[in-house]
C-alpha cells in the first residue's frame, strides 16, 4: 500500500479514530458540531504548527520558543491599533503582520549576529516580547471590530472561516516547499547545512526567511485567535508552545530536519483537539486527560520510528 | 586577560554573577548581610537543583522539556504523600526516578527524539500532578521545612547549599570515572560504545541522575513554599536550560560544567531580585530578565570567538 507509507497518514488515521470513538459514544449525534469545532480550533494549531514545521525543517537545534509571545504581542498591538473602530480590520492585520516581521527579524538577528543557539535566543527574546505586550496591554480588554469578530467566528459553506484561512496557508506552504527553489533550498539546508552552503545555497537568507515566516504565522494566529475569542489576553498563546511542536512531530515531520510534511500538520492539529474532546466525552478528568494525551503522543512517535526502522 | 577567560570557561559565569551581585549591593547596600543574602538567593536552591537535572540531560546531547512538569509533580507528591505517609511517599519518589531512567533507556534503544518524548512526558507528569492535587494545597513535611530554613553560622543556608551541591556534583561529573564516561556519551556515544561501555545503561544513568536532581528540586521547593500546586514549577523547564547555558554549558558534545550550572542558576535567581531593587516597572521585569540573559551570552560570545581566531 503506497498510501500507508506516507508519513502523514498516521496523524489522519489517529484523528479519524478519535472522531469515530467520540461519535460512537453519542450514537452519531453532534457529529457535525464536533467536526466544526475541530476545524475551528485545529486551525489555530495548524497555523502555528506550519511555522514551527518550517523552522524544525532547518535542522537540529532550530526551534522557535517565542511563538506564544509573538502571538500575544501581535494580538495586543493589533487590537490596540484597531481600537474597536469599524472598518479597521485590514489595519489590524497589517499591524499584526508587521509585529511578526519585527519579532522574526529580531530573533534571527540574535541567532545570526550573536551566534546564540536558537532555543536560547528565541527564549530570551520571548521574555522581551512578553514585557512589551504587558506594557502596552495594561490589563485593557479591547474588543475586536464587529466585522472582524464576525469573520473570525463565521463560516462559509459550512466550514469555519479560520479553517479556510489555515487550509489556504497550508496549501501555500506546500506549494513553496515542493514547487519553488526557495523550498528546495530550505530542505537542502535541513539535510546538510554545510553541503548546502558549498552548493551555493544562500544559507543565511534561507534561515532568515524561515525565522521571519514562523513569527509572521504566529502573529497571524494571534490576530485571528484574539478576534475569535473577543479580545487579547496575556496568556492566550501559552498552550501553543507545546502544541506547535507536538503537531509538527505527530504530523510526521522529521525532528532531525530536512523533511517537512504539510498535510500531517493539519491531521495532527485536528487530532490534538479531537483526542481531548474524546477523553472529555468519555468522562475523563483533567488529570487523566493530560496523562492519556502524553501517552498517545509518545505512542505515535514510537510507532512512527519503528515503522521507519523497518523500511 | 582575554586568554585567561578562554582558558578557564568557568570565569565568565563567575564574573557575571559577581558583577550582578555588586550592582545589587550598590543599589541596596542593606542586602549585604546574612539576612539580605538569604532573601536574595532564597529561591535559588530549587532552581540550582533543577538546572543540574537539566545539565545531566544536556550532557548526553538531549534536552528535557518535561522538567518543569516533573518538578511540579514531585512538589505535589512531597506536599501530600511524603507528609501523610512518608514511606509511601519515598516509594513514589523512587519510582519517579526509575521512570526517568527508563525514559532515557527507551529514548536510546528506540532512537527517539528526546525533545518529543519529554514533551509527551510533560503531559503525563502534569496530568498525574493534577490528579494528586487538583487545587493548590498540601503541607510541607516538618523536617523538610526545618531543613530549608536552617540558619548555619556565617553563611546563609541558600549560599551554603549551593556551594555544597556544586562541589558534590563537580566531584561526581568532572572528577569520577563514571562522570567522565557519561560526558563521553555526549561527546561521541558511538566510540564510548565501541570501547565496551553499555551506552543504554549510561544513558539510563544520566536520565536517572536527572530524575534524582529533579526530585531534590521539587522537595527543596516545597520546603521553601510550604505548599504545592500542579503548576508550581512549570517555568523551571526554560529556566534550567538557560541556567546550563549561562554556566558555560553547550547543547552538544558533553561540554558542561556543574559549578557553572549552579552559578548560572544563582545568576538567574539574582537577576529577578536585582530588577526589583531597580524599581523597574513590573511590566518590564520579565523583559529585563531576557535582556540580562542576552547580555551575558553576548559577553561569552566575545571570548569564544577570540578563542576560535587564536
Amino acid at each position: 500500500m503506497k498510501l500507508l507509507q506516507k508519513p502523514w497518514i498516521w496523524s489522519w488515521v489517529a484523528a479519524v479514530a478519535a472522531f469515530g470513538l467520540t461519535i460512537a459514544l453519542t450514537q452519531g449525534r453532534g457529529a457535525s458540531e464536533l467536526g466544526y469545532a475541530a476545524l475551528s480550533f485545529g486551525a489555530f494549531a495548524a497555523i502555528v504548527g506550519l511555522g514551527q514545521m518550517l523552522v524544525i525543517t532547518l535542522g537540529p537545534g532550530n526551534i522557535d520558543l517565542s511563538i506564544p509571545a509573538s502571538m500575544t504581542l501581535a494580538a495586543t498591538l493589533a487590537l490596540k491599533a484597531m481600537g474597536a473602530e469599524p472598518g479597521s480590520a485590514w489595519l489590524g492585520l497589517l499591524v499584526a503582520l508587521g509585529v511578526g516581521l519585527g519579532t522574526g527579524l529580531a530573533n534571527f538577528a540574535l541567532i545570526w549576529a550573536l551566534r546564540l543557539p536558537p532555543i536560547i535566543a528565541t527564549l530570551a527574546a520571548s521574555l522581551v516580547y512578553q514585557s512589551i505586550a504587558i506594557w502596552s496591554n495594561r490589563g485593557l480588554r479591547i474588543k475586536p471590530p464587529e466585522a472582524l469578530a464576525d469573520f473570525a467566528t463565521g463560516r462559509m459553506a459550512g466550514v469555519p472561516n479560520v479553517a479556510i484561512v489555515a487550509v489556504v496557508l497550508a496549501a501555500l506552504v506546500w506549494l513553496v516547499l515542493e514547487r519553488t527553489i526557495w523550498g528546495r533550498w530550505l530542505l537542502a539546508c535541513g539535510q546538510n547545512l554545510r553541503a548546502a552552503r558549498l552548493a551555493g545555497v544562500p544559507v543565511e537568507a534561507v534561515r532568515a526567511a524561515t525565522y521571519v515566516a514562523v513569527a509572521v504565522f504566529a502573529s497571524l494566529a494571534g490576530y485571528l485567535l484574539a478576534s475569535f475569542s473577543g479580545g487579547a489576553a496575556l496568556n492566550m498563546g501559552s498552550e501553543y508552545l507545546l502544541m506547535s511542536i507536538a503537531v509538527v512531530v505527530i504530523g510526521g515531520t522529521s525532528i532531525a530536519g530536512g523533511m517537512s510534511n504539510v498535510p500531517g500538520v493539519w491531521g495532527a492539529s485536528l487530532f490534538m483537539f479531537l483526542v481531548v474532546s474524546m477523553l472529555n466525552s468519555y468522562g475523563a478528568g483533567a488529570g487523566v486527560r493530560m496523562v492519556l494525551t502524553g501517552v498517545i503522543i509518545i505512542g505515535i512517535v514510537i510507532a512512527a520510528s519503528t515503522r521507519r526502522a523497518r523500511q | 586577560m582575554i586568554r585567561l577567560f578562554t582558558r578557564y570557561r568557568i570565569l565568565l559565569p563567575v564574573v557575571s554573577l559577581a558583577l550582578l551581585l555588586g550592582a545589587t549591593f550598590y543599589m541596596q547596600p542593606r542586602a549585604m548581610s546574612y539576612f539580605g543574602l538569604n532573601l536574595l538567593f532564597n529561591l535559588a536552591v530549587p532552581i540550582a537543583l533543577a538546572t543540574l537535572a537539566q545539565m545531566m540531560i544536556i550532557m548526553v546531547n538531549d534536552i528535557d522539556l518535561s522538567l518543569g512538569a516533573f518538578v511540579s509533580l514531585v512538589a505535589c507528591v512531597t506536599a501530600t504523600w511524603l507528609n501523610d505517609a512518608p514511606l509511601v511517599g519515598l516509594l513514589i519518589l523512587l519510582v519517579l526516578v526509575l521512570a526517568y531512567a527508563a525514559m532515557g533507556a527507551v529514548i536510546h534503544m528506540l532512537d527517539l527524539p528526546a525533545i518529543v518524548v519529554t514533551l509527551g512526558m510533560s503531559f503525563v507528569w502534569g496530568g498525574i500532578a493534577l490528579f494528586l492535587l487538583p487545587s493548590p494545597g498540601g503541607v510541607s513535611p516538618d523536617w523538610l521545612r526545618a531543613l530549608m530554613t536552617i540558619k548555619p553560622p556565617f553563611v546563609p543556608m541558600a549560599v551554603a547549599a549551593a556551594v555544597l551541591i556544586a562541589a558534590l556534583t563537580h566531584l561526581l561529573i568532572m572528577r569520577s570515572g563514571i562522570g567522565t564516561v557519561l560526558r563521553g556519551v555526549g561527546g561521541n556515544a558511538r566510540s564510548v560504545g565501541r570501547a565496551g561501555w553499555p551506552v543504554v545503561r549510561l544513558k539510563a544513568l544520566a536520565y536517572g541522575l536527572a530524575g534524582l536532581f529533579g526530585v531534590l528540586a521539587g522537595m527543596a521547593l516545597v520546603g521553601l513554599t510550604t505548599s504545592a500546586d500542579a503548576n508550581i514549577a512549570l517555568r523551571y523547564t526554560l529556566l534550567s536550560v538557560a541556567g546550563v547555558i549561562l554556566g558555560g554549558g553547550e547543547f552538544t558534545g558533553g561540554k558542561i560544567s556543574p559549578v557553572g550550572a549552579v552559578i548560572g542558576a544563582l545568576t538567574l535567581a539574582l537577576a529577578a531580585s536585582f530588577l526589583s531593587f531597580l524599581r523597574l516597572s513590573p511590566d518590564w521585569q520579565v523583559g529585563a530578565q531576557g535582556a540580562i540573559l542576552i547580555l551575558v551570552l553576548t559577553a561569552r560570545l566575545l571570548f569564544t570567538r577570540r578563542d576560535a581566531q587564536a
